[in-house]
């Protein structure tokens, strides 16, 4: 399957900058069988049953709920080239824990996508703990909410990006 | 002060106008209210009874004579001419229009303040003692490990979406606790050990609300530089498990409790395994770089005790009144640090009119190198004042009515603003306040009672701190009528083992009945104290029942119907 079969717009990082993009990874919810197809993102359950075949489909991925271990997603490493996190509500903010772990602490350097209920003015921090893709809900302009990475020119705090803390970096 | 980098005032104005594009966004329909909502929440803008309230952030409560003097303009400007003090040391405007909200923001940061983390279900602003660096009690002076932790927590990615809020304070007093420490999310005590390097008890769960909790001390003697990584395992550990599900059971003491305190610490640890020794790792340069805007002041050489001193003690009652409790040692002879109490006649505890906000901005730049201090009791600090120029601060205070010498006696009321202004409270608690006020009028009764604290809430938010007041006063609402329920015993002692919850000594009162039982309860005091026993030590001496029993027999006392909300 290519990429642009069934593309919708996402706002992906490229080179630094954050652009609107076409793409076709699309989430398998629980309860439903993945049919092998490629830039499908699986339940972590499934993807870790089907461990064997997800080479094979690439490029495909794992998504993680809210309270699911990230460790659990390292034996998947490998195989996998997109990691979803899931914000069934704006407000919910362990997805954030979910993206520094598995940045930081497991050294995840494929795709972190944020997935769901993801608002503009949550973008520039989601970035920092190192999501690089963004699929915001369907009613919402990724156009517009590209603004968002900008919001600030630097941080206080290390988080994924940059990892120091402002006086550490430098050139400061 | 510490002293803003172009870095800093970068950041804050880039903060000011993100929120001016979403209010805009929001005026155009982009945002829906309840989009807004979390928005305007994290930059101080609650919508209350009357209009919406705006929290300003008063980092650690320190203020310059500028600032203060801002503060004043914006009240005049787009406000009602007056601000509210809290207890976390913050100040509340309570009439400003949402649609102000950028403008107000924008005069803020001219002067180095924001609301930023006010309010919010993220990292709050951080308090401490008001004695701060001026205290000859102290260990080690706090503010630079506050200022370290502002700016760590100001806009942090993984932790602006929490539970719920988060409290932290420090202290770094020996053998007291001006911050209520304890009573937090996390509670950080600095101190030296034997080799003289600062390190850190680090408590975590405590807080009041409906479930008021002393917190644990989780890890003794962390060195100092990783204070800011271990605070991260903490907030990440909560992040991820506290519950979401019910916004009465979200706050961290509640999953400490349910995880118990050794699994919980054993989870922290973990975790700051992975990040000690890592990138948020403080280094002395950076905090000699921040201390650097605490620097002592330009103290004079000067005598302890002069002359002018002894002699207005000797020559004015009411001003050897003042100066025993509203005047604190200091570590530096020949200098005082003065509180100016805001608990006086018919004015709302805590509450400072512009124009008096303006006096006192000058009073601090004439007296006290142009600083302040805000503290948790809802009163002002002028922290640096020589001793001789006490006489002609106290004659200048009491024009202005701040001298009220009443500082941790019954009068010096912590009170929220209730059911007057906030839309959370049950019951009005600054008419509570008002009868207490008027029934003690008496100036030597309330000196002869000593150490005491009062404090209302006109809620279970307990805003008011009423669960740590020796007296603790709770308005209730019982099928729309208004009830007090009075606690006994509560106390902030200077460690977690010496501070209590109180006790709640049975059914509710009507709010005409709150001054008499009072004075019943005093009056056993008075009968049973040993010499210069406070009253929360001969509470603990002689017990709960012969309190409980004066309050009950005052006439017509209890409303007989409370009877279950002994459990509220």
């Amino acid at each position: 399957m290519s990429e642009a079969a069934g593309a919708r717009p996402v706002i992906r990082i490229v080179d630094g900058v954050a652009r609107v993009v076409e793409d076709a990874w699309a989430v398998v919810e629980d309860g439903t069988e993945w049919d092998g197809s490629a830039y499908r993102l699986l339940p972590l359950r499934q993807a870790l049953e089907r461990s064997q075949q997800l080479r094979a489909a690439a490029p495909v991925g794992v998504w993680l709920a809210p309270n699911d271990e990230p460790a659990e997603a390292v034996a998947l490493f490998d195989s996998i080239a997109m990691i979803g996190v899931r914000f069934p509500k704006s407000g919910d903010g362990r997805g954030f824990s979910t993206a520094s772990l598995l940045r930081s602490r497991h050294g995840w350097r494929g795709g972190l996508r944020a997935l769901d209920d993801v608002l503009q003015d949550q973008l520039f921090f989601m970035r920092r703990v190192g999501f690089d893709s963004f699929a915001l809900r369907a009613d919402r302009d990724p156009q517009q909410a590209l603004r968002a990475f900008s919001t600030f020119s630097d941080s206080y705090q290390g988080a994924s990006t940059p990892d120091l803390p402002h006086y550490r970096r430098a050139g400061v | 002060m510490y002293r803003y980098t172009a870095f800093d005032q970068r950041m804050l104005d880039e903060r000011v106008e993100q929120f001016r594009d979403q209010i805009g966004r929001w005026r155009r329909g982009e945002l829906t209210d309840d989009e807004l909502r979390p928005l305007r929440l994290r930059n101080g803008l609650y919508v209350q009874r009357h209009a919406p309230m705006l929290r300003i952030a008063i980092p650690y409560g320190l203020l310059s004579a500028p600032q203060l003097r801002m503060l004043a303009h914006i009240a005049r400007t787009w406000d009602r001419g007056y601000g509210h003090f809290t207890t976390r040391q913050n100040i509340q405007l309570n009439w400003p229009r949402i649609e102000d909200g950028p403008d107000i923001l924008a005069a803020l940061a001219s002067v180095q303040m924001h609301a930023i983390q006010t309010s919010g279900n993220c990292v709050r602003n951080i308090t401490t003692d008001p004695f701060a660096g001026v205290a000859s009690d102290e260990q080690v002076d706090p503010r630079p490990y506050c200022e370290l932790l502002r700016q760590w927590s100001t806009f942090h990615p993984e932790f602006s979406f929490l539970p719920r809020k988060f409290k932290i304070a420090l202290n770094g007093a020996q053998a007291v606790d001006r911050a209520a420490t304890a009573m937090h999310d996390i509670g950080l005590y600095l101190r030296r050990d034997d080799a003289g390097q600062v390190v850190v008890d680090v408590l975590a769960g405590g807080g009041m609300g409906r479930t008021p909790v002393v917190g644990t001390v989780i890890r003794k003697d962390l060195p100092w530089r990783h204070v800011l990584s271990y605070c991260e395992a903490i907030l990440r550990v909560y992040n991820r498990y506290g519950r979401r599900d019910n916004i009465h059971k979200a706050r961290i003491k509640i999953l400490l409790r349910a995880l118990g305190a050794e699994a919980f610490t054993r989870e922290v640890d973990e975790d700051f395994a992975h990040l000690e020794n890592g990138p948020a790792t403080a280094t002395d340069e950076e905090l000699a770089r921040i201390a650097e805007g605490f620097a002592p002041p330009p103290y004079q050489a000067l005598p302890p005790g002069p002359a002018a001193l002894r002699e207005a003690l000797v020559a004015h009652p009411g001003f050897a009144r003042w100066h025993q409790r509203n005047v604190l040692s200091h570590r530096v002879a020949g200098y005082a640090a003065v509180s100016l109490s805001l608990k006086r006649g018919s004015v709302a505890p805590g509450d400072l009119s512009a124009e008096l906000m303006d006096q006192v901005a000058d009073l601090a730049d004439r007296y006290s190198f142009g600083e302040l201090r805000v503290t948790h009791e809802q009163n002002l600090v002028l922290a640096d004042v020589a001793q001789h120029d006490l006489p002609a601060l106290w004659t200048t205070l009491r024009e202005l009515g701040l001298a009220s010498p009443n500082i941790g006696l019954l009068t010096d009321i912590v009170c929220c603003p209730g059911g007057d202004f906030c839309s959370l409270a049950n019951a009005k608690s600054l008419p509570i306040a008002q009868s207490i006020q008027d029934r003690f009028e008496d100036v030597d009764y309330v000196h002869d009672l000593g150490d005491l604290t009062l404090n209302i809430s006109g809620c279970i938010n307990s805003c008011g701190h009423h669960h740590v007041g020796n007296i603790g006063i709770l308005g209730i609402d019982k099928q729309g009528a208004e009830f007090y329920q009075i606690t006994l015993g509560g106390q902030v002692g200077a460690d977690p083992a010496s501070t209590h919850v109180g006790s709640v000594i049975g059914p509710s009162f009507g709010a005409e009945q709150v001054p008499d039982v009072i004075e019943s309860i005093l009056g056993v005091y008075v009968a049973a104290r040993h010499d210069g026993e406070r009253f929360v030590d001969t509470l603990t001496r002689v017990g709960l029942a012969p309190f409980k029993s004066a309050a009950y027999s005052s006439n017509g006392a209890g409303n007989g119907a409370g009877q279950e909300l002994e459990h509220v």
